[in-house]
Parts: structure tokens; sequence; C-alpha cells
């Protein structure tokens, strides 16, 4: 079966969907994310989706409930590179991820996870 | 009320060229002659006569939506276009047709002769027949202004909202006019594509020129804020007068989650400072 890679850059997790997600791979990739986190004891996630171009009600959920368990895991996760047809479906499906931190594209994601860790007390290098 | 005893067939066959010559004369008298040469008129009834000739030998005379008078109702069609264009009221088009009545009458009068019940019928299918004409024209006229509205419509919209950028990585969407769900989504559109295509960081969505605001106004607003969101620029809502502020309390909207400001400059001062720009006067020397 197909599994999203996910790449670590030092204390953080790099997630890439460049393929269409259904809803097994978006299990997976959930179940995935978790144990590398705790593995690797990440501090941050970035989830890179701009090349999801087709988003239902699961996959939006999925997408909060990554964002979600990694919070718990006590690592940051930032969510990049929405296409605005996918904002505007999530919007209308009532799904404004409001856990869920974003940027506009891969650099501003990682600006933004090492200003959120540089800010903690006891976080980053 | 279709008679196949109708002499009208006739009549129009053997008067053809001696009833044009006086339909064009009594229009002549009638119409205004600035807009179109004598000419281009004598042309457009001299189209019309043949056709409406043709048509009536079918003998279908009690409706016009047959396929006998198709091609009078594409002439028609076109000459309602054409007489538009040139500046004349649908009426003055309704009379090119209804124009003909008179000197038909006069026909038919001096065909029929005294036999005043079989005058009554034949001016009765004349009236109708050239009153359904000259509807079908002001039916067309009225037709290509609803289209011209409905363009206009979407031009509008399209036009209406701007989204533009006010410095590096701060974009305005100066709203006004009232929000509907059509128009929300095309501004919801232009803004998170011009969010992609500038990178910008904050968006401030000024309502200052939006009337009303209630709670599907706000709904609209806040779905604009959340797919901004989502694309991750954050949005500032910006301009909100005293009543509507009180509007907003009054009916229990919810927008503690977005940052809201009473003018723009003030909204403007605050994204700067989130992106880490400042202004200032020049210090004097």
């Amino acid at each position: 079966m197909d599994r999203i890679p996910i790449l670590r850059m030092s204390e953080f997790l790099l997630v890439t969907v460049q393929v269409d997600m259904h809803d097994r791979l978006a299990m997976a990739l959930q179940e995935d994310l978790t144990d590398q986190i705790v593995r690797h004891r990440s501090r941050g996630v970035l989830i890179d989706i701009s090349t999801l171009e087709v988003v239902d009600s699961f996959i939006g959920r999925m997408i909060g409930n990554i964002a979600a368990m990694s919070r718990v895991l006590d690592a940051e996760t930032v969510v990049v590179g929405m296409r605005p047809a996918v904002a505007i479906t999530l919007v209308e499906l009532g799904l404004s991820l409001p856990g869920v931190r974003t940027a506009l594209d891969v650099d501003k994601g990682m600006a933004l996870l090492r200003t959120s860790l540089n800010g903690t007390p006891n976080g980053g290098s | 009320m279709t008679k196949a005893t109708s002499r009208l067939p006739d009549i129009l066959k053997r008067h053809d060229v001696a009833l044009q010559k006086e339909w064009v004369n009594e229009q002549l008298s009638v119409s205004r002659l600035e807009a179109m040469s004598e000419s281009a008129l004598r042309e457009h009834a001299q189209r019309f006569f043949a056709l409406f000739r043709d048509a009536v030998q079918s003998g279908e005379l009690g409706d016009i939506s047959g396929p006998a008078w198709t091609a009078v109702r594409e002439m028609l069609g076109e000459l309602s276009h054409a007489f538009a264009t040139l500046g004349y009221t649908p009426s003055e088009t309704a009379t090119f047709v209804l124009s003909l009545k008179q000197p038909l009458f006069v026909r038919l009068r001096q065909e029929v002769g005294r036999d005043a019940e079989a005058l009554a019928d034949e001016v009765w299918t004349v009236t109708g027949l050239l009153d359904k004409l000259g509807l079908y024209t002001t039916e067309v006229f009225l037709k290509g202004r609803e289209e011209l509205i409905r363009r206009q419509q979407h031009d509008m919209m399209e036009l209406s909202t701007p989204v533009v950028q006010l410095w590096d990585s701060v974009l305005a969407l100066p709203l006004i006019g009232t929000l509907d769900s059509a128009r929300t989504q095309i501004v919801m559109e232009n803004l998170l594509h011009k969010i992609v295509e500038t990178g910008a960081a904050i968006a401030i969505i000024d309502i200052t020129g939006v009337p009303t605001v209630d709670t599907l106004v706000a709904q609209h607003l806040l779905k604009t804020v959340a797919a901004a969101r989502l694309m991750g620029a954050d949005c500032i809502i910006s301009g909100i007068r005293p009543q509507i502020a009180q509007t907003i309390v009054h009916l229990g909207v919810e927008l503690s989650n977005v940052v809201t400001k009473a003018t723009l400059a003030d909204a403007f001062a605050i994204a700067l400072k989130k992106t880490g720009a400042t202004i200032g006067k020049a210090a004097a020397h």
C-alpha cells in the first residue's frame, strides 16, 4: 500500500502530500506521523498540501485530527499551501479547522514553526 | 378564429404592390426619420411584407408561433434589435407592424363591401394577427433588455470586488454594497487567489461601504475570514460603523475570533505592526 513519506528535518517532521489523499492513506498517515513524532521526539510538524486538489469532509476532518494529535504529543503543527478551492470547500463544509495553524507556503510555515518554538522557554535550538 | 374563408391571403396577393406603397406612406407620416433613412425603411418594409404575405398564404392566421411564421418571427427579431440600436422606442417598433392595419382595412372594406358581418370577421382576424406580431417585437425588445441587465449585473459584480495591495503582504478588500451568497463567493475567490499571487499574510476586509450587516452577511464575512485563515492569512475587519456595531451585538453575532477595527487606518497600522514594518514621520534635522 502507498504511504505518504514523512521526512525528518532536525527537530521537525515534513509531510508532503503528493498524491490524491484517499481515506486509507489518511489513516495510514495519521499512524505513521504519531509514531514518528514519538520516535524522533519532534517538536514541529509541517504538512504541505499544495498538490491536494480535492477534499471531502473526511479528509478535512483528518487534517484537523492529525494536527490535534501532534499537538497532544507536544509538536507544533502547521498546514501549508492550501489551495483557494480547497479552502472554500472546507469552509462550505463547515470545517474551518479552528485548532490548526496555517501558512501560505513551506517557507512561511517553517518560519512560523521556528518562531513559535524559539518563543517558548525550553523550545528550539 | 382561423378561418379558411378569410380573404386576406387573396387580397394580399392581388394588391401586393399597392398595399406596400400605402403602408410605407403611412409609416413615413408617423415615424421619425432622423434615425433611419427612407430607403432603409422601405427596405425593411419590403422584406417584412414579402415574408408576411408568404406566411399568410399558409392560412395559419390565428397563431404566429407555428412553423409557417418562423421566417417572419426571425425577421421581426432582427428588426427589433436594429430599431432598438437606432434608439427607437418599443412602441415605435411595434407601430412599424401595426401601421399595416390602416391600408389593409381600407382594402378589406373595398373587397368585402356591404356585408357587415363578414367585414367585422375579417377585421377581427387581421387585428388579432397584426397585434400579435406587434407584441412580438416588444417581447423581443424586452428580452434584449433583460439580457443586457443580466450582463451588466454580472460585470458589476466582478468590478465591485477589487482586492488591492496596500503593502508588502498586506491586502485590502474594500466591500461596497450588499453582500449576498453569490457575491461572497466571488469576493472569497478573488481574495484567496490574490493571497496566493502576492503571498500576503494579512488581509483587511473593509466594510465601510456595506449598508447593513445582518446575521447572513456576518456569516458570509466569517466564512471569508475562515477561508483566508486556512490559506495562512490573518484577516482584520475594519470600517465598522457605530450602528453596525450595535446591530452586530443585538443580533448576537459572534465576531470575537476576528480582529475588528473601527477604521481602515487603524487596521492598516495593526497589519504593519504584525508584519514588522513601521511607518513614522522623518525626524527633523
